[in-house]
């Protein structure tokens, strides 16, 4: 909007691959996600301007901004839920693994893409049959109550509940019941896993608990996550990305945008001076 | 919780310990006295009418005991009165209504909340609603002139030439009869049906519609296995509100039932249901036995109307006890 919002769009195109301290690891890093050029709207409305990111994989990318900022939206350009909105529009272009999303079928493309939302939200089933529904409409090979047990394994969840996983997923607490969800959503073996403030609605010992999760799941799959926390996106990222009103401030290694922020805006942010 | 936190000038700075004096004067006791006595006034009435139509019936209950329900002479001339034949035929109308409304309603509702555009959903909503608030007397015309001609001329011999092996679908074509009733009634309740399953369904928060899609669920299936599912208890709110109309709909039965008290397999035969049968006959009931007998045919559908209720709960209760969102509270 105002020239000044110029060089830091120009700082965030090749971030990761312009910055001295990270040139070498960045070599070796490969992009499971491209956004590039993303532009969104809702009607005429436009929520995200110029977006460019790389999605580095089997690393923890955070997206943070104060609220309003589009760091929902953008993570839900991802894996084109945003299309369950009506009126929603995207221009630009993302891919996975080199392949446009957009042309991708939308139900093949979720499979590969999973989402983990802001409030726990089991379906109102047993704590098996919400792992086990992932695998039941894909088709899933494997047997149903192997597969099911390792996911709660990875979701740090089995030893918890394999006493009563025919009970009802409500009867969990709220933290368990977000580690369910993430349970459901690695059991169709997800290459990319979205987050939307999973720790939002849940107290500070079960937030810790799924940070710790989050980064260990990082071998498995890579992971993008949105917070408005500023400390969870220090400790749990590898890389962070700053938006400000649909804007792409700046995308930097989370240690490097912690500590020398490249934009003016980001330093103001990341200080606590507004958000 | 909510009212402790509010600190008033006056009162006692202990929460809870506020005394009734001090409660009144605030108001929230004189609300809670007054909603306690509308709340208490729904019990009272339903209380009242068990009582009248009890007491209304001492001279049949005595007569014919338990036999009321067995028998199924209904001859005013020789005073002998056995209600079953009007049982069955509210049953067999209301069964039949709900056979053909549950399908189609329930699937109307999902068209309009998953799948139509808001702007036609909407819509059609104001046309559903309009229908359901039809006088059921007309409902009863457009039995009288439409579906019976066509049950006679087309539908009945049609089922017959098809499925009349079954006993179901036997017996002439007289045009009025049980099935005509069914249909009439399902017409009347689909609208019921097809309003409160789509606002249950449009409640389903968001999140569990994404959740399925992002596990790779066509929106179909998100829609079927989850959707549907979370509303499921919703939905059978809405089946049992049809029902309980169908039960007690007077008008628009008597009007296509063929008014003949038959107990017979076959739903092209005319039958009778309670509610008909009241209607029809108080007027003219002569002689204490039989004026109340109609009463006590009145307290028969009052108890159906409580048994399937109860029925009714038990399923939801049976078929919600794994996990659903009755536990979200």
């Amino acid at each position: 909007m105002h020239a000044s919002v110029r060089p830091a769009v120009s700082v965030n195109i090749p971030p990761i691959v312009t910055n001295a301290a990270t040139r070498e690891t960045a070599a070796a890093l490969a992009m499971r996600m491209t956004v590039s050029k993303v532009n969104f709207f809702y009607g005429t409305k436009q929520t995200l301007f110029d977006i460019n990111l790389g999605i580095a994989a089997n690393k923890v990318t955070a997206l943070i901004g104060p609220s309003g900022c589009g760091k929902s939206t953008l993570l839900r350009t991802l894996n084109r839920m945003y299309e369950t909105v009506r009126n929603a529009r995207l221009e630009g272009e993302i891919l996975l693994d080199g392949k446009s999303i957009l042309s991708q079928d939308v139900t093949a493309l979720r499979r590969c893409i999973g989402m983990v939302f802001q409030r726990p939200n089991p379906f109102p089933k047993s704590i098996f049959d919400n792992v086990a529904y992932g695998l039941r409409i894909n088709g899933s090979k494997v047997p149903l109550s192997e597969a099911v047990e390792k996911s709660l394994r990875r979701a740090a969840l089995w030893d918890e509940v394999k006493d009563h996983l025919h009970k009802s997923a409500y009867e969990l607490s709220g933290g368990q019941q977000q580690r369910l969800c993430i349970a459901r959503a690695l059991a169709v073996e997800p290459e990319v896993l979205l987050l939307d403030e999973p720790c939002s609605a849940l107290d500070p010992i079960s937030t810790a608990k799924i940070e710790e999760l989050l980064v260990q799941l990082k071998d498995l799959c890579t992971i993008v996550t949105v917070t408005h926390n500023m400390q969870q996106a220090a400790r749990m990222s590898d890389f962070t990305a700053f938006l400000l009103i649909g804007q792409l401030i700046e995308f930097n290694p989370t240690p490097q945008l912690f500590t020398t922020p490249g934009d003016p805006r980001t330093e103001a942010y990341i200080t606590g001076r507004f958000g | 919780m909510a009212t402790t936190s509010k600190t008033v000038p006056g009162a006692s700075p202990i929460p809870g310990a506020r005394s009734f004096l001090s409660r009144l004067r605030e108001g929230d006791e004189i609300a809670r006295m007054i909603t306690f006595l509308f709340a208490a006034s729904v019990v009272l009435v339903t209380l009242l009418l068990v009582f009248e139509l009890w007491r209304g019936s001492a001279l049949p209950r005595h007569k014919f005991g338990f036999a009321f329900f067995r028998t199924s002479v209904w001859d005013p001339i020789f005073d002998q009165f056995g209600a079953l034949p009007f049982i069955y035929g509210t049953l067999v109308t209301s069964i039949t209504a709900l056979l053909i409304a549950v399908p189609l309603g329930i699937g109307a509702a999902i068209f309009l909340a998953e799948l139509a555009p808001a702007r036609l959903s909407d819509t059609l909503e104001f046309f559903i609603d309009l229908l359901a608030a039809v006088p059921s007397v007309i409902y009863g015309l457009l039995g009288v002139f439409i579906v019976i001609p066509l049950m006679r001329l087309y539908i009945q011999p049609a089922l017959k030439s098809t499925l009349g092996f079954l006993p179901l679908f036997q017996g002439p074509a007289y045009g009025v009869g049980f099935l005509t009733a069914g249909i009439v009634l399902a017409i009347m309740v689909i609208p019921y049906i097809i309003s409160v399953s789509r606002e249950v369904l449009l409640s389903v928060p968001r999140d569990q519609r994404e959740a399925a899609l992002s596990l790779g669920s066509t929106h179909w299936e998100s829609t079927w296995k989850v959707v549907v599912p979370f509303a499921r208890t919703g939905i059978m709110g809405s089946i049992f509100l049809a029902l309980a109309r169908a039960l007690g709909e007077t008008m628009a039965v008597t009007m296509v039932i063929g008014n003949t008290p038959i107990i017979s397999a076959s739903l092209f035969s005319p039958g009778y249901s309670i509610a008909a049968v009241i209607a029809n006959e108080f007027t003219e009931a002569t002689g204490d036995l039989y004026l109340q007998s109609l009463i006590e045919l009145g307290l028969v559908l009052f108890l159906l109307t409580f048994i399937l209720n109860g029925l009714a709960r038990l399923l939801i209760l049976v078929t919600s006890k794994r996990g659903s969102e009755t536990a979200l509270a």
